[in-house]
């Protein structure tokens, strides 16, 4: 038998049957659904909570920004929630699917397997952020998604007053949310990256969940000590609620495109520190 | 004009060319100073069963761990399929089927979806007949029946079986296969060696690693030792027993007496029989002696050196484990 000859001579240039398959693992197991879903309930609480102790008309005050509008417009349902998820849900729930990615694997032994397939270790670790990248993606729209249909459904809907005082339609505000979301995910995509580092110097997932919230609420913390203004820009969590100039007219940009500029130095940072250790590193679990 | 070829251009040494592994010099020491691999060269022909066998923290699975690039060696290199390692990995591991240590599977998932999980990472497998060669795999290995059950419910056997079928889920030109009858029972540690028989009648080179010599001994063409992180000999089946000396054993009614006349170094008595490794006196001098000593020998019988013998010579204290 001549093994040669039964394998194509070359591999598929592009195949995204192994990013495909990654997708499968992170969005079946159990403990990420749970998470999706304990984002999703979110929006649910906020709009129902509203619901049931604000008489129609009347304004709550206190809160969370764009929670005094809900009772005008459902769609700020929508932006409240992200705004409340921003702080911890959403980050920890990036930090378990980064913190996983690569240490999950280590520790089952199935990463040398994927190896010795062989997965160049660079791929592995591409497909692998990509999934987290997906999944912060996913994770964002869903708490958009589920505050809109709700805030439709419990609230009106109609022309949308803008953070700067104009009224757009309701389908441009919709534009506007979907904006807003996109913009959370991709500030999550830094600390996944950060997460994908950590996920590579250790064999226990736990310990990569961990530091990587760790990360994420020290950022925070950090940024919010006054004596400490000086290291705010260099914060990956700093940028995180310049949302609110998309909800601008006309859009601000330079906010959200500094928060994106610092995101993607965050993502090359820790993307090349991953891939050094990766890439070097012994499987020996 | 004829060129004519100076005979000595043809005699490359075999070795060079025929082997599936070759290591030179290759040598691991861990962080914290531990020498787990000394420096070996091992040469595992091309189409042999090679037997890696070895005690227990002898260095095996750390030199296939080399062997696959998923550790860097401290020094030396290495091949596989007659190209240098790690550098050829992407062309030549497709090619090489391995079980390293044990196998590893998602919990959560079946049989079935663990294969197809390896299988998707794999950018030469053809999607089309996956579900065909996943079921073909799993059939080689008596797993068709528990396809479907998670791996988290199977049996270490089972386990060991899965790993064996990923395996060969392509076709391979070489296997590794680190301690593949670990956690069978004798009927699965047949099997598997019935599955490892098959493979090398079509051409396929394997190298098996095992702490038991019995388990290997029937399939394997070739062996190496390891202890203590060297390889302490390497060779076909009947090299290695050659390297030990057949040993006589005599039954008599006056063992003191058959002592004192054999003149070998360290007789064993066991009530009327003595034995003694032979060296290199011949045999038929031994029992001249033994006669002429006046010794009533009932029996009188050489006996090769079993593997076993040659084992427990090479590697001190026998099977136990080492480092
Ligand atoms: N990751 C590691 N770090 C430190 N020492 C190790 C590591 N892996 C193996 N060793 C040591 O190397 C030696 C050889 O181990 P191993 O190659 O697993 O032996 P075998 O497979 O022959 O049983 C042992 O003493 C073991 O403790
Ligand atoms: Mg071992």
């Amino acid at each position: 038998m001549s093994a040669v000859e039964t394998l194509p001579a070359r591999p598929a240039p592009v195949s995204t049957r192994f990013l495909r398959s990654e997708l499968g693992m992170v969005f079946r197991r159990r403990r990420n659904q749970v998470l999706l879903l304990v984002l999703a309930a979110i929006p649910v609480i906020i709009a129902v909570a509203i619901k049931v102790t604000t008489p129609t008309g009347t304004e709550a005050d206190g809160g969370p920004p764009f929670l005094f509008s809900i009772t005008g417009n459902g769609i700020f349902v929508a932006l409240t929630s992200l705004t409340v998820v921003l702080p911890l849900f959403l980050p920890l729930a990036i930090a378990v699917v980064a913190g996983e990615s690569v240490a999950g694997e280590a520790s089952l032994g199935t990463l040398r397997y994927l190896l010795v397939v062989p997965v160049s270790r660079t791929r592995l670790l591409a497909v692998k952020y990509a999934g987290a990248l997906v999944y912060c993606l996913v994770a964002a729209l869903l708490v958009a998604a589920v505050g809109t249909v709700l805030g439709a459904l419990l609230f009106p809907v109609g022309p949308v007053t803008l953070l700067s005082g104009s009224t757009v339609p309701y389908s441009t505000g919709l534009v506007r949310l979907l904006l807003v979301a996109l913009y959370v995910a991709a500030m999550m995509a830094g600390l996944a990256a950060i997460g994908l580092f950590v996920s590579t110097l250790t064999e226990s997932p736990i310990a990569a969940m961990a530091t990587t919230a760790v990360l994420a609420v020290t950022s925070q913390v950090l940024d919010s000590v006054p004596q400490l203004d000086w290291l705010g820009p260099f914060l990956f969590s700093h940028y995180w609620l310049n949302f609110g100039d998309l909800l601008r007219d006309p859009v601000a940009t330079e906010g959200p495109i500094r928060g994106l500029l610092v995101t993607a130095a965050y993502v090359l940072v820790f993307g090349s520190l991953a891939w050094s250790r990766m890439t070097t590193k012994d499987v020996s679990s | 004009m004829t060129i004519t070829l100076p005979a000595a251009a043809a005699a490359v040494p075999t070795v060079e060319v025929d082997a599936a592994v070759t290591t030179s010099g290759l040598e691991k020491r861990f962080r914290g100073g531990q020498l787990a691999v000394a420096g070996i060269d091992l040469a595992v022909p091309h189409g042999s069963v090679f037997g890696f066998l070895g005690p227990n923290g002898s260095g095996k699975t750390t030199t296939i761990r080399m062997l696959l690039g998923l550790i860097a060696p401290t020094s030396g290199s290495h091949t596989l399929l007659g190209r240098p390692m790690p550098g050829a990995a992407a062309e030549v591991l497709p090619l090489v089927g391995a079980l390293v240590e044990g196998p590893a599977f998602h919990p959560y998932l079946s049989g079935r979806d663990n294969l197809a999980r390896v299988d998707a990472a794999d950018r030469r497998a053809d999607p089309r007949t996956a579900a065909a060669r996943i079921d073909g795999a799993l059939d080689r290995v008596g797993l068709a029946a528990a396809a479907r059950k998670r791996y988290r419910a199977y049996s270490l056997g089972m386990r060991q079986r899965l790993g064996i079928a990923a395996a060969l889920l392509q076709p391979r030109e070489l296997l590794v296969l680190d301690e593949p009858t670990n956690g069978l029972d004798p009927q699965g540690t047949r099997e598997v060696r019935t599955l490892i028989q098959g493979l090398a009648d079509e051409g396929v080179t394997v190298l098996l690693s095992s702490h038991l010599l019995s388990e290997v001994e029937q399939v394997c063409t070739h062996v190496g030792v390891m202890h203590a992180g060297r390889l302490v000999a390497q060779g076909t089946m009947d090299e290695l027993r050659g390297t030990q000396s057949a040993r006589v054993r005599i039954e008599t009614t006056d063992p003191a007496a058959a002592v004192r006349a054999l003149g070998l170094p360290d007789p064993h008595v066991d009530g009327r029989h003595v034995s003694a490794v032979l060296g290199d006196r011949e045999p038929e001098k031994v029992l001249a002696a033994l006669v002429h000593a006046g010794v009533p020998v009932r029996q009188f019988t050489v006996a090769a050196a079993g593997l076993e013998d040659v084992f427990v010579a090479l590697t001190g204290e026998g099977f136990d484990v080492s480092g």
